[in-house]
């Protein structure tokens, strides 16, 4: 008895050993973590739960058959952050370089499944050299498996995908339906085709780290979400955006102590915006200062910056944050930013998660190359996202609500739950100075009095009040008390309920 | 008594003086430029005049506005502050033209002390000491080694027309006197076209101290002690005290002597400072006199129990003075601290913005409101002293608020952050603590600077000179050194930190019933090379640190460790902390052991080699290029602004770099990602 007891033992060693010292030292030469220590500064301190150790490929071409790996190439199982149940798969790059073999995709859909059934998110972790080739169709089917379970889970489980080393190919497709994908900095890319074949093809010259590194995908292709310095620091923002989501749509999204007044005045915002409507200022203050403890953690921080988008909390529960940028653009909306805003609102209003919007936007931004990369479609996105949203709704307009991107951002028009105007707010149709342009084309040889029209168009639209005239703003607040109101808005939506009309599913601008 | 006064001036000085005038019961107006609508001073007092556009010469320094604001307020009578128009003559003789009392000297005054020559020679009549020195020209080498010995070595060889250093040589003796001489000339002769050439007593281990006067309308001058201003960077005042840790009584009641002779020479009737240079040897040397409050007023206030602004209201009144030189006595030991907004990381490079925090430590030990949030707040006596009760005192004189703007027309000057304390290592000490807990953001300051200054063990030992900053601080300041042990206990508070924010975030809602986070039972804190490991005890924390009721979130922290406080400014990390003590800023991150063994795997941070160009972010026009091609530029720090739909964008730097090509000037008009500037 004793004698099999051992041998458990000695074959789990076996498996945590993955592809060998050698391997592993040469793993950690590139400033990398195996899969299982990973796994370990993912998860709470030895909540691991191992499935699957010992499963073993199945391909006998190219001489595979002498070489197996307990486990093969990816670790699964679950374990909990902060408590909380995820489901966790990591590739293990000593494996055959992470290959995703037929067994490797299998255990990872089976986690996959228990995390649909059970209502825990799935977070994997990538680092594999792509399809097996030696298992030849095999290897691709079994892509095709992760993809479905991929496109199954979302809406109904938070899927988090981490690159921390290669993902090309195909196998960027899997991360790529998933919703949040953070990178390691220097030691992770993701490209469709690598740059030797864009060499041969197009004839460009281009590294790895340029073509689908993390600077490339954070701030030009907004593939990913975050990146961060290395293994273990991005790791630790994985569990610190795993804090924020519910576990599922069946969830309410995480409550938490909090040690902030939802009471708390801040005197200073009475003075965020500035005297000269044309200069910027930055509308985080303005975040940080209404969320609890400051504490905002900002998704595609690094991708259109006119539009700012992100997680934190109002007495303890999470809510999504979506506010323009005066610093950027003049906070505009244009294809990239409505994209970017868009794709969040629809994860929280899957999830449950209350959306806090903060308004101060110009308009649509203009220009031949917007209309003709089809800013109509993209710019409808995020009015879709919005209008179909039914989780709480509460909107805080700062300055410039102008046009159809005041419609856009949360209006009351779009179900807007709860609005608030600043003093400062501007609600019109364009800015003063464009609209008497417009209105007194006749008379813009004389200055004087186009001042003077100026003025007049000024007085009556540069204000909430014609708004809040038409109940199109539920009320007028001042800077200082934004928190306590906004904490207040929150707190009667709790028991919001909307009845949508049966649809199979929406159609929305793609 | 004055129902009315107006106030020319702005900021901390104008706020100052609107509180001891409520206090004495007269109405105040206030002035300000459109920069400044919406400032404290405004708000502050009790009505207020716009004078014109941002800029000093076209609102603060402008006669006529000022004359009108006073005329058309039907003030009384004006208190100039400090700079500005306080000490132009012609604006205290408007003032007597019109019947404005002026709170201030007469303008004879203003005008003997205002001339350097004159005033020093009036000072000479008046017995007071000066530099020795010869005026006249000098002929040749022969005659400057005689004068020079006349003199007494050390002596300064100086071209009339010099500066920057450029003809200026320091002689010890014959020989060098007669080279010094030559080579002087020779390189005025080249650099300035003036070969013109003086020499004076060269003053050893230079000193600034100050003495404070006060006269009034009768003939009565007293002095009040003086102020050490050694602290210096580039002549600019950084840190005051009263008294001064040099002087002896006798040295004290000579300078004082001479300084009220000098203000009875001139008929000096209000508050008054005669600036003198003390070398080594106690010798003291009249530099000159400013014929106005000076910024650094408070600490002698602080020691005095006296309201200086108060006693210049009632003089200016024609009041007596209430005291005499008998009467007047220093009790105790105060410091003040100029809160500057420069970066002291980037060289003090000017820092302008709005201040997004702003939360000076809790006046205490004051018997009057200086606060500036509650200025309506209850008012002591006569004075401002002094809660005799209270072993320190705390006074910050300010003019700005939390969401307020550093705006780049005027005085850098954030605030005077003061202390009091029986003797100078008690004021000292509290300094060290009310720089700690002093919360500011938004934009560059030199609090970190100050507190390492307050660390400084010449400074402790009060061995200063006006070189002190340039000699201790040579390269500039890169955050100060922390010794071993505070590094320790800045370790455990970090770990404690750690322990209560883990334990937070295994409370949340949603976890598996009886499989919870088993919360580490040690931590290892890391920084930099260093490393603590720190165990924990049975209640999850680290023994011998009690946070004192910091919770997860809260920016300040007043902790002790093994029983002595520290006052912290926290900043929450993914990982860990940023702390901010004393003249250190460090980020701590706290794993459990477990995980620092994984995270010592990680390679170590490198900055990124990208990033070498400004690219422009969007379609618009070039408004201003804000560097030049050789400079070097800081991390944050404003490159170009880019105007675009009408709001301008200000582009500021990614990393440390230098400029190496500039590609557009302004009124450039670019389309997304054209290059704007190239970095080496």
């Amino acid at each position: 008895m004793k004698d099999i007891l051992e041998q458990l033992e000695a074959r789990r060693a076996v498996a945590r050993l993955g592809g060998g010292a050698q391997r592993i030292e040469a793993q950690h030469a590139k400033g990398k973590l195996t899969a299982r220590e990973r796994v370990e500064a993912l998860l709470d301190e030895g909540s691991f739960e191992e499935y699957d150790m010992f499963v073993a490929h199945r391909c006998h071409d190219f001489g595979m058959a002498e070489t197996t790996y307990p486990g093969d190439g990816v670790v699964t199982g679950w374990g909990t952050i902060n408590g909380r149940q995820v489901y966790v798969f990591s590739q293990d790059f000593t494996v055959f370089g992470g290959s995703v073999s037929e067994t490797v995709a299998a255990k990872i859909c089976k986690i996959m499944d228990m995390a649909m059934r059970n209502g825990a998110p799935v977070i994997g972790l990538n680092d594999s050299g792509g399809a097996r080739i030696q298992e030849g169709v095999g290897s691709l089917a079994a892509y095709g498996d992760v993809f479905q379970r991929n496109i199954e889970g979302s809406g109904v489980i938070p899927q988090i995908s981490v690159i921390m080393g290669p993902c090309a190919g195909g196998a960027v497709y899997s991360p790529a339906m998933t919703d949040f994908i953070y990178m390691v900095k220097g030691s992770s890319y993701m490209f469709v085709t690598g740059p030797d074949v864009v060499k041969t093809v197009t004839n460009e010259t281009v590294t790895a780290e340029e073509l689908g590194g993390a600077k490339t995908h954070t701030s030009k292709s907004s593939v990913a979400d975050a990146a961060f310095e290395n293994d273990v620091e991005t790791l630790a923002e994985v569990r610190r955006l795993v804090d924020f989501l519910p576990l599922s749509n069946r969830e309410t999204p995480p409550q938490r102590p909090f040690f902030d007044s939802p009471e708390r005045l801040e005197e200073s915002l009475n003075s965020l915006i500035p005297d000269n409507p044309n200069q910027p200022y930055d509308m985080k203050e303005l975040v940080t200062k209404v969320l609890d403890e400051g504490d905002f953690c900002e998704q595609q921080r690094d991708f259109a910056r006119n539009i700012i988008t992100g997680f934190g909390r109002i007495e303890g529960r999470t809510v999504g944050v979506v506010a323009n940028q005066p610093m950027v653009l003049a906070g505009c909306l244009d294809i990239d930013s409505a994209r970017k805003a868009a794709r969040f609102v629809r994860f929280c209003d899957a999830f449950g998660i209350p959306l806090l919007t903060f308004v101060d936007v110009p308009g649509f931004l203009p220009g031949v190359a917007q209309e003709y990369a089809g800013i109509i479609k993209h710019g409808a996105k995020l009015l879709y996202a919005f209008g179909e949203a039914t989780v709480p709704k509460v909107t805080v307009i700062t300055r410039k609500a102008y046009g159809g991107a005041y419609v856009v951002m949360a209006s009351k028009h779009l179900k807007g739950d709860v609005t608030y105007a600043w003093p400062t707010a501007e609600i019109a149709v364009m800015g003063a100075k464009g609209a008497t342009e417009i209105l007194y084309r006749s008379e813009l040889a004389d200055p004087d009095r186009i001042a003077a029209r100026t003025k007049e168009y000024e007085d009556r639209f540069a204000n909430p009040f014609v708004a809040a005239e038409r109940g199109f703003i539920d009320e007028v607040i001042m800077p200082m008390s934004t928190r306590r109101r906004v904490a207040r808005a929150f707190a009667a939506l709790r028991g919001k309920r909307v009845e949508t009309p049966w649809k199979k599913h929406d159609n929305l601008p793609l | 008594m004055f129902k009315k006064i107006l106030i020319a001036n702005r900021g901390e000085i104008a706020c100052r003086v609107v509180k001891t005038a409520r206090k004495m019961g007269i109405g105040t107006v206030a002035v300000y430029s459109d920069a400044d609508r919406d400032a404290l001073h405004v708000r502050m007092a009790d009505e207020a005049v716009h004078i014109g556009p941002p800029p000093a010469a076209e609102s603060y320094i402008a006669m006529d506005k000022v004359l009108a604001a006073i005329r058309d307020s039907g003030a009384e009578a004006v208190h100039p502050g400090y700079g500005f128009l306080s000490e132009r003559a012609e604006f205290a003789r408007a003032l007597e033209e019109t019947g404005v009392a002026f709170i201030g000297p007469p303008a004879s005054a203003i005008d003997a002390m205002g001339d350097k020559i004159t005033s020093k020679k009036l000072a000479a009549e008046a017995g007071v000491s000066t530099v020795p020195g010869h005026m006249g020209l000098i002929a040749d080498a022969d005659e400057a080694v005689k004068i020079a010995g006349e003199i007494g070595y050390p002596v300064m060889i100086k071209a009339s027309a010099g500066g920057g250093g450029k003809g200026m040589r320091i002689a010890w003796n014959d020989a060098e006197a007669r080279e010094g001489f030559q080579s002087s000339k020779n390189e005025a002769k080249a650099s300035f076209g003036d070969d013109r050439i003086f020499i004076e007593k060269f003053v050893t281990q230079p000193r600034h101290i100050e003495i404070q006067v006060l006269g009034d309308r009768h003939g009565n001058v007293i002095h009040l002690g003086e102020r050490e201003c050694s602290i210096q960077r580039r002549n600019q005042k950084v840190i005051e005290e009263a008294p001064s840790p040099f002087l002896d009584a006798g040295t004290r009641a000579a300078m004082g002597a001479q300084a009220v002779a000098l203000a009875k020479a001139v008929d000096y009737c209000s508050a008054g400072t005669v600036e003198f240079i003390v070398d080594g040897d106690r010798n003291f040397y009249f530099l000159e006199m400013n014929t106005r409050l000076q910024v650094e007023h408070p600490v002698t206030e602080l020691v005095t129990g006296l309201d200086l602004v108060e006693l210049m209201i009632r003089v200016a009144a024609g009041e007596r003075l209430p005291l005499a030189q008998g009467d007047v006595t220093l009790d105790g030991w105060a410091i003040e601290s100029r809160l500057y907004a420069e970066d002291p990381y980037r060289g003090f490079l000017p820092s302008i913005g709005r201040l997004t925090r702003y939360r000076p430590p809790q006046e205490r030990g004051l018997a009057g409101t200086l606060d500036p949030a509650t200025p309506e707040g209850a008012l002591g006596g006569a004075t401002v002293s002094a809660d005799a009760r209270s072993p320190v005192r705390v006074r910050n004189d300010t003019g700005v608020c939390e969401g307020g703007e550093i705006s780049r027309y005027y005085d850098p000057m954030i605030a005077k952050l003061c202390t009091w304390g029986p003797d100078r290592d008690a004021a000292i000490a509290a300094m060290r603590d009310a720089l700690d807990a002093f919360e500011l953001e938004g934009i560059g300051h030199n609090l970190p600077f100050l507190a390492a200054v307050m660390d400084h063990p010449r400074f402790v030992e009060g061995r200063l000179t006006t070189a002190f900053i340039a000699e201790e601080f040579p390269d500039g300041f890169n955050g100060a050194a922390i010794a071993e042990a505070d590094l320790r206990r800045l370790a455990h508070v970090a770990a404690a930190m750690r322990a209560a924010v883990d334990a937070r975030a295994a409370s949340v809602s949603g976890v598996l019933t009886n499989h919870e986070r088993k919360l580490p039972k040690a931590y290892v804190a890391t920084f930099g090379d260093a490393r603590f490991d720190v165990a924990l005890n049975g209640r999850g924390a680290p023994d011998g640190v009690d946070l004192g009721g910091w919770a997860p979130g809260a920016r300040l922290a007043r902790v002790t460790v093994d029983g002595a406080p520290m006052t912290l400014k926290v900043d929450q990390l993914t990982e860990g902390f940023r702390l901010r003590w004393r003249g250190a800023d460090l980020a701590i991150a706290v794993r459990s052991p477990r995980l620092a063994e994984l995270a010592a795997l990680m390679p170590p941070r490198e900055d990124g080699a990208s990033a070498k160009q400004l690219l422009c972010p969007m379609p618009g026009l070039v408004v201003s290029i804000a560097v030049a091609v050789g400079d070097e530029v800081q991390e944050g720090q404003t490159l170009a602004t880019v105007e675009a739909m009408k709001m301008e964008n200000v582009l500021r730097a990614e990393r440390k770099g230098k400029v190496r090509t500039i590609h557009a000037a302004p009124g450039a008009s670019l389309a997304v990602d054209e290059v704007i500037m190239e970095f080496e």
